[in-house]
């Protein structure tokens, strides 16, 4: 009596899935290329999306196909020095599972821990809940999500925010994904008195600093963006920049490069007024000199011989 | 007596499903939703309590059914209605209101007269039990 059950069961669905038709029809393969060309560097976050990606394919596939799954545990975390790229990666990976259909709406909720914990007794509660209600169909991503423990106040109310977005993790998997950022050694602590919080996290990816080559590479690419470009000589006195800005404290890898050009944009629209004579042209306007950086204080700065003192 | 106020209420009770799409149609429109409860269907109650602030700036309706959820528990045996607010003249107008829940037997209205000075009647309606 099973058997024309089974057998209109298995007729009803796919019997082979062609994984790489799959893979194009998801739109996949355009955000991984846009991961490749637009961010520098990050070979291990690419290929642990890449994996990802995969895994979620063939997830989705088995589901087609009426395979026995599991769904999948979605929530990430990011731990990286600042400036790395967590963000950015945030909000692909937002796009990423959209495509793949694993959240609805893929859109990227970004907050801290003054978005979460309240300032009062019975504040914490509705204020989580409002960010998470947000965050439904998309992913929530939380900056700095070690802030959200103080083991020295036994009292703080981050507890209780820690406490709602575990059960909202466990009980709506399939309405949002959250991601958790932060440092590594922080996060790594964050996780050793919150086991709760580690059982629920699957994917831990790693962001890697950038290298000379890459910072340089990348502010480029922010100039270009800009309108602007380096003469000759600047970038060689960037390049020197970077060396000497990473052995300063907080050094924010992007963030510092972003911060550095913006301050050589400024001494440029400053040295074209005080100097300029008659007209200037495009070329002019768009054109960082390497004046314009070795004004930057970084370079008069006396070589810390011990760093781990003067940090 | 079914009572009968805001969209969809001469149809069947809307399953869980319907007020989903119905939520995400608002959404769409760009529109705030909030949850209100009360147990007195009088048509002249307009102002039902409020189930927590009305939800702005959400991208799905998951949102609105967990809160939704919420009041259910909380009020079983009570009216619940969804109210969509539209900002688009500068200040929130209900635009849509639905009711989402019902107690099992519901109040009647039932219709009175008072008989006042020059034998003149006054009509009024009353919930009734």
């Amino acid at each position: 009596m099973a058997m024309p059950e089974a057998l209109s069961n298995t007729e009803s669905l796919p019997t082979s899935v062609d994984l790489a038709e799959e893979y194009k029809a998801s739109g996949v393969a355009e955000i991984l290329d846009e991961l490749d060309r637009e961010l520098v560097g990050l070979k291990p976050v690419k290929q642990r999306i890449r994996e990802t990606a995969a895994l979620l394919l063939v997830e989705r596939a088995r589901r087609a196909m009426g395979l026995s799954h599991e769904p999948p545990s979605l929530h990430m975390s990011f731990t990286g020095n600042p400036g790395t790229g967590k963000t950015t990666v945030a909000l692909r990976m937002a796009d990423l599972l959209h495509r793949l259909g694993y959240i609805r709406k893929g859109h990227l909720v970004s907050v801290t821990r003054d978005d979460l914990v309240g300032q009062y007794i019975g504040h914490t509660a509705p204020k989580t809940k409002e960010i998470l209600k947000k965050a439904m169909g998309g992913v929530l991503f939380i900056d700095e999500a070690y802030y959200l423990y103080r083991p020295d106040n036994e009292r703080d109310y981050g507890q209780e925010a820690i406490e709602i977005l575990l059960q909202v993790m466990e009980n709506n998997r399939d309405d949002l994904v959250v991601i958790l950022a932060g440092y590594a050694d922080r996060m790594e602590r964050f996780f050793e008195s919150n086991p709760g919080f580690r059982s629920r996290i699957a994917h831990h990816i790693d962001f890697p600093d950038y290298d000379d080559q890459e910072l340089l590479s990348i502010a480029e690419r922010m100039l270009s963006r800009q309108g602007y470009h380096f003469d000759s000589k600047a970038a060689a006195v960037m390049s020197e920049y970077i060396v000497r800005r990473r052995r300063q404290p907080h050094f924010a890898n992007a963030r510092s490069i972003r911060n550095a050009l913006d301050r050589a944009r400024l001494r440029q629209a400053n040295r074209l007024f005080e100097e300029s004579v008659g007209p200037v042209d495009a070329e002019q306007l768009s054109t960082i000199t390497a004046r314009d950086i070795s004004a930057s204080r970084v370079f008069r700065m006396v070589e810390p011989n011990h760093p781990e003192i003067s940090s | 007596m079914r009572i009968t106020q805001g969209c969809f209420s001469f149809l069947p009770d809307l399953t869980d499903e319907q007020i989903t799409a119905q939520v995400e149609y608002c959404l769409g429109k760009g529109w705030a939703i909030g949850v209100e409860y009360t147990d007195d269907p009088h048509p002249r109650n307009t102002y039902w309590e409020m189930w927590g602030n009305p939800m702005f700036d959400l991208k799905d309706a998951k949102g609105v059914i967990m809160e939704l959820e919420d009041c259910r528990k909380a009020h079983p045996q009570h009216y619940i209605r969804l109210n969509a607010f539209d900002s688009s003249r500068g200040l929130e107008t209900v635009t849509m209101s639905f009711i989402v829940n019902r107690p099992d037997a519901e109040p009647s209205l039932q219709m009175t007269r008072t008989e006042s000075r020059g034998r003149s009647q006054h009509y009024a309606w009353e919930t009734q039990r």
